[in-house]
This record gives structure tokens, sequence and C-alpha cells, in this order.
């Protein structure tokens, strides 16, 4: 096949047309639509919208709720260990703060716990990849805080509901907003660095559905930048990681509270046990589920671990009913499909245009509704197609580069350059391809503003919880909400700890319970979980799969 | 990017049949690979498939990120599970930024032999050697802005002849540059003074306390600030 600058004739076709309409377009804006043209986009073209991808949870606390197939079938699962095989009376580790999960907010949980009074030696974490591989290091576009005096932190509740369509828990969103700017000034102490105006002021610009320019980012490695401090200051203060070795299930104490976990060292297929006054999970989101069958931005352990874990000690979910679709996520070439274009490359100024061109939406809609946008845009049949038959709108990204100046793309945008640049595409020059991907778990384990789950004893922060965002999150919210979260986590577990003495009586009775709850719904038999990781080998390896070794 | 093509990649020097327009990571798994190290967040940011590579006919040793590099016919695959590397701990409330930190904490940056091998070997194309050069003279802003995409993978670190760890060096760096250098923003401090004061209280409580419909008419009646077109930044 016959490629032009990364591109197969007929798309170059198309591209001329994109060309053509560029200046009258950067004259022109999209006028926003109104909150009934939304909900119309939404019940028609987003498929959360679709009643037959759903259906109810069976069993436990949230029985009766609808949720997407994939993550149903996840809860109404056996646990992949049997209780009776766990000798828990022999504890190889016995702390104070068990933290699940080695992201964002498993790492701010630490820092916080530790600063506030928690010794380093009597924290865990226990995770399931490597400390930090975590959908907080590919966060791109930025974190919203309102600083600037234009804004403030009452205008960014206002966004958040709405972009939430008003079914966010109220305590949580006050919670987010106003301990924003002190997340800003903490990483800033850490030595976070965020992009700068000449004037020392921070560089900030809009999201899909906030009304003011809250976004600040480092370049668009903003995640990478952030994850990377706080884990190197994690390190200094020597608290123990284990990475490898995800939390397979909880376990209880005598008085029903959450008292540490089953852990299970993916390498040496052992597992351990460990006792803990108090335990935060930080798990993340359910993205590497591939629900209704689209590619994902996420990283490759997002398989709703936490969530299965958490729902069998009891504890409450809630808002699992809606998927995030990042609208931008590559649509070509094949090998990066699905991975993120951030949404900074529309707040610089591009555009998304149709295969004849033509700007078809406001580019800044909230999420859903502007992924919405684009799926309809495909039903007018006005998409372009790639060879591998993916479909795909233009991201107009040389419009940047006119609006902000040559260079421009390299300076904010150097992620997203140099993966084009990585297979044949300049995008400096030329559109890029994009279609909504799955990208991020709205709801979750349902929280308090202190971080507190419904069971005692489990703490929740970023993205395994839920409420903080209703039923569609904003862009810059889950950087924020992982930090903000992260640390009420890790303060309200310091507090718990320090009341109560050591567990007795561990025990795995909730998961003898849920078991007998699954066979009374008849649950088929095979079906077993935490996922762990998904399995990406190729079928004719697994067809001819011998389990002898 | 033809679904029938089929090339051949050596993994671990074993000889698979994969189709052509896979990325490395994806040839791999078709090959029957399951990852556990190795995997990251397959798109170029974490750096945990940091492979090492030859191809075919060539004496050439090659690095590449696995998720971010096409399989190609003939390559000899292998990936790089764990680097050893040296990592200094440190108080970072606790430097003087007017001395040369770097040097101080890790004084092997001044064996460098300037044979380039890291900038060579950095799958994100950074000048990596320039800002070990920017580290011996303590120029923290510099070693700052030329490190700033490093995805820590530690490739460079695997290559270097004086087993120097770029990456440890650039991240305490950034660090100072961040925390001494770079101003905490004016409008910053002033927005955490009005919100200790309790300037928001009183409006986010209505909020909290509308109902929905006239949360909904609030919203509809924000304004918006508008999103300037045209308009060339001084950046």
């Amino acid at each position: 096949m016959k490629l032009i600058g990364g591109y197969t004739e007929e798309m170059r076709e198309s591209i001329e047309m994109v060309e053509k309409t560029r200046d009258e377009r950067m004259k022109k804006s999209f006028p926003p639509m109104s909150l009934e043209e939304r909900e119309e986009v939404l019940n028609k073209y987003h498929p959360d919208y679709k009643p037959d991808k759903k259906r109810a949870v069976k069993v436990g606390p949230n029985k009766g709720d609808l949720a997407p197939h994939e993550v149903v079938d996840l809860l109404e699962a056996y646990p992949l260990i049997d209780p009776k095989e766990i000798d828990l009376k022999t504890i190889d580790y016995d702390v104070d703060l068990l933290i699940i999960g080695g992201g964002g907010a498993g790492t701010v949980a630490a820092l916080w716990a530790n600063e506030n009074g928690v010794p380093a030696e009597n924290i865990l974490m226990a995770t399931k990849l490597r400390h930090g591989d975590a959908n907080s290091m590919m966060a791109q576009g930025g974190i919203q805080a309102a600083d600037r005096p234009e804004d403030s932190p009452a205008i960014h509740y206002l966004d958040v509901m709405g972009g939430g369509h008003f079914a966010n828990k109220p305590e949580l969103v006050e919670a987010l907003v106003k301990d924003a700017p002190f997340i800003l000034k903490w990483h800033e102490e850490l030595g976070v660095q965020y992009d700068r105006n000449p004037d020392g002021s921070y560089v900030e610009r809009p999201g899909g559905g906030t009304s003011r320019f809250r976004l600040h980012s480092a370049k668009d490695y903003t995640g990478m930048e952030i994850m990377r401090v706080i884990r190197d200051e994690f390190r200094n203060r020597e608290i123990p990681v284990l990475e490898f070795t995800p939390a397979v299930e909880l376990l209880k104490d005598s008085e029903g509270n959450v008292a540490g976990a089953v852990l299970f060292n993916m390498e040496t297929e052992q597992y351990y046990v460990v006792r803990a006054k108090a335990t935060v999970l930080a798990t993340g989101g359910f993205g590497r589920l591939h629900i209704q069958g689209f590619p994902t931005t996420n990283h490759y352990g997002a398989t709703a671990d936490g969530l299965v874990m958490a729902y069998r000690a009891g504890a409450k979910l809630r808002d699992l009913d809606t998927v995030q679709y990042h609208p931008t996520g590559a649509a070509y070439p094949e090998q990066i499909v699905g991975l993120l274009i951030t949404e900074k490359v529309r707040g610089m100024g591009a555009q998304p245009v149709n295969k004849n061109g033509e700007l078809f939406v406001f580019p800044m809609e909230p999420r859903d509704v502007e992924a919405a946008s684009f799926i309809r845009e495909c039903a007018r049949g006005n998409c372009v197609e790639t060879p591998t038959g993916m479909k795909g709108i233009w991201l107009d990204s040389p419009m940047i580069e006119e609006i902000e100046g040559e260079g421009a793309i390299k300076r904010n945008l150097d992620a997203m350059y140099r993966m084009y640049k990585r297979f044949g595409i300049d995008m400096t020059k030329d559109p890029i391809l994009v279609f909504p991907t799955l990208h991020y778990q709205n709801g979750g384990v349902e929280i308090d503003a202190e971080s507190r789950t419904s069971v005692n004893g489990l703490f929740a922060g970023g993205e395994v919880e839920g409420g903080v965002h209703g039923k569609n999150r904003l862009m810059g919210n889950s950087l924020l909400d992982y930090n903000v979260f992260g640390r009420r986590a890790g303060i309200s577990a310091a507090k718990f700890a320090s009341k109560r003495s050591k567990p007795t009586g561990l025990n795995l009775k909730h998961v003898d319970s849920y078991i007998k709850e699954l066979e009374k719904a008849k649950v088929p038999k095979e079906r077993r979980s935490p996922m762990l990781l998904p399995d990406y080998r190729g079928e004719k390896v697994l067809a001819r799969m011998l389990d002898i070794f | 990017m033809s679904e029938e093509k089929m090339i051949t990649v050596y993994i671990m020097g074993k000889a698979y049949q994969v189709p052509f327009g896979l990325t490395i990571m994806k040839a791999m798994e078709y090959a029957g690979y399951r990852f556990i190290r190795g995997s990251g967040c397959r798109a170029g940011f974490c750096g945990a498939c940091a492979t090492v590579y030859r191809k075919k006919g060539e004496y050439k040793f090659r690095t590449a990120l696995a998720c971010q590099t096409t399989a190609e016919d003939g390559m000899y695959l292998a990936q790089l599970p764990f680097v050893p590397a040296n990592r200094k701990e440190y108080n970072i409330n606790e430097l003087d930024p007017e001395k040369n930190v770097l040097s101080e904490y890790y004084p092997e940056i001044n064996r460098c032999v300037s044979c380039n091998t890291c900038t060579k070997a950095c799958p994100q194309e950074l000048d990596v050697m320039y800002y070990i050069q920017a580290a011996i003279r303590g120029d923290y802003r510099q070693v700052s802005e030329l490190s700033f995409d490093c995805i820590q993978c530690g490739l460079c670190t695997a290559r270097c002849p004086a087993e120097i760890t770029h990456y440890h060096v650039a991240q305490l760096a950034r660090r100072i540059y961040g925390k001494y250098q770079l101003k905490v923003p004016e409008h910053l401090e002033k927005r955490l003074k009005e919100i200790e004061e309790g300037k928001f209280d009183e409006e986010i409580e209505r909020l909290k306390n509308m109902s929905i419909d006239e949360l909904k008419s609030a919203y509809v009646q924000r304004d918006i600030e508008k999103i300037p077109r045209g308009e060339v930044s001084d950046e």
C-alpha cells in the first residue's frame, strides 16, 4: 500500500478538503449545544445509552443496579482463591496501613499518611505492575484548579456538576474544587513543574465543559511529571512497596472491619497475608475491559480488581452505569489505535472536522457529548475510513501552529508529535484521525468527603472511587481527583489506624457468603475474578495451549 | 498493514511468524507471550517496555519502546525487565541549590567520556549527553529542559560505559529547578488565602443546597470564557 506522509491516497484526498476549508474555519466557531440538544445526541448516539449493553447486577450491595456486561461479568464471578486454602494464621506483613495500588492515588495516600504520623515502615504498598505503571502516568492534558482571579472554586463546582449531569455527590465536588489550589501548591513544594507564562503565572487553557481557562499542564506530559515526582518523594521516604504483587481479596477482622488483604506474587505464584489496621484501595478503573469492544487509552492493568474486591467485602458502588469514552482516541495508524490524543489538542484550537472538511460540533463540549457527536457524524456517512476499516474524524492539528505560531505543537504537545512521528505522520502539517475510545470509569466505590467507603477500615482514592464525577468526568479532574482523594484517604486511614489496636480474627467469611450468593443466583462456575491482567495472546496459540507445567 | 503479510521475528532468539504492521509488543503477544513485566502504559509514557534489538544482517545494537515501534521482518528482540540503577535518597527540603547537588549526589557524572551512547539509546530522542554536561556544570534549568520528556526507561543507563544513572540525575535536577527556581505564582498564593478565609464557602453552600432544576438553570446561565482565536501567544 502506497503511503504519502503516512496516509493513503484516499485519505490524502480528504485531507485536501480539510486544508481547503481551514482558512474559512479559522474565523468561525460552532455554537455550543443547549442541555436539550446534548440530551438528544447522547440518547441517540452515546454507547452508554444503548440499553442492551448493560444489565442489572444479581448479587451484592448494588443488586438491581445497571452496569456494562463486562463489569457485571466480573462482579458476578467466583474468587480466584479458595478461602479454605489460605492460611490466615501466618501473617507475612503486619502493618498499620496497606495501600493497594501503585498509581497516583496510592502514592499520594502513602505520602500523606506518612506526613500524618504513620512511619514509613508501618506502611505497605502492594501493586500489580511497577510502582507508577498507572493511568496517572499517562494523563496528558492537565489538572484543573480555579486559581485565576477570573475564576473561583464555585464556578469550578458548577462546571463539574453540569458535566456530571448533576448526579455527582455534592460534598465530594466541594472537596475537589476547594482542595485544588492547595494541591498545586503542594506539587510546587515537591518540585513539580507546570507550564509558565513569561510573567511567572501559570499557562491555563480551556477543557471540554469548563467555563474558565483552568487547565494547568506540563506540556502534554502532565500526568508523567506529577507521577514521577511523587514517586521520587515516596522513594526518598523509604516506604516499602511490593511490585507485581496485586491484592486478590480483602480480609476482615472479627468485628467486620477490613483488616488487610491476601496478595499474590505474580512471579513466584505464592500468596502473602497482610494484616493492616487500615486499608486504602487505589487500584484504578476498568479501562482495560474493552467495554462494547472499544479500544482503550488505559494502561495494561486497568481491570477493575479493586471494584471486585471491595464489592465482595460489602462496599457500595455507584454510577457504574456510565463509561467515559474519550472523544479523541487515535483511529490511525493501526499500531496506535485507541491511544489518547489529549483534549489539549482541541484546547489549543484544533477543530474536529468531517471527511469533507466541515466543522460539525463545538469543539469543547463535555466529553460524552463530544464523543456522541463524532459517532453521529459517522452515522451520517461523513467519516474517513482507514485501510483496516476503522472510522475516524479529522482533528485539524495544523491549526494550532497557525493560531499560536510555528513550533507551538512541539513546545506544548511533544508527546503527541513524537508518537505520530514514530509512525510517519507529521501532525504540524497534516491533520490526525480520531474516534472515541474507552477512557475512564466515571463511577466506582462510593466514598464520603473523608474518602471512607461504606465498609469500616476501607478507604478509597482515585479512579476506583465514585461519586465525584457523577455520570461524566470533565477533563483535568482525574489528576485532581487522585490527588485530592488520595490525600484524604491517606489522612483518614492514618487517623483510623492510630485509634485502633491490631485486628484480630482475620477471616474471609465475606467471601464465603458472597460465593453462596453467587451459587443462589446460578452464576456460571467458570466465571472468575479479579481479572488481574487482560490476555492478548494470539488465538492460534491459545487454541493449542496445554496446562501441564 | 495488510492482514495477509507475515513477517518473522526472533523473540529472544526463537523465530515466530507474526502479521506485519503490529508493534513489537503486540507482535510478541500474537506469538504467545503474556506479559507480566515489560508492559505498562502501552502508549509510550511509562518506560516499562524498554527493548533491545538487532536487525538481521546488521551489527548495530538498537533500542526502542516495544509499544511504540513497528515490528519488522528479521528483528531479534529482547526486553529489559528491570534496571538495577543506583538511585540516591535525599531530602528535597534540605538541599542547597546554590551548590552543585547533582555532582555531590552523583559524582560519577564527572566520569562522562562524551561518547554519546546514552543519546543514541534514548527512545525519546532526548539529548541525554548534553544534559549530563549541563549536570556537571550544575545547570538545573538546562537539565530540566533537556530531560523533561524522559520516561525513565533506563536504556541510557544500561548502555553507559561510565555507569551514570542519567534518569535519576535528571529527576533530581528537575525537582530542584521546580522547587527552588520556579516561583509559586502570586495568583495561586492569593487564592489559597481566600479559600482559607472562607471566601467561597457561602456560595458553594448555596450551590450545594440547590435543587437540580435550580442548579441546571445556574449552569446554563454561567458565562463562558471565550477561546481566543487568531491571536499569537507571546510564549
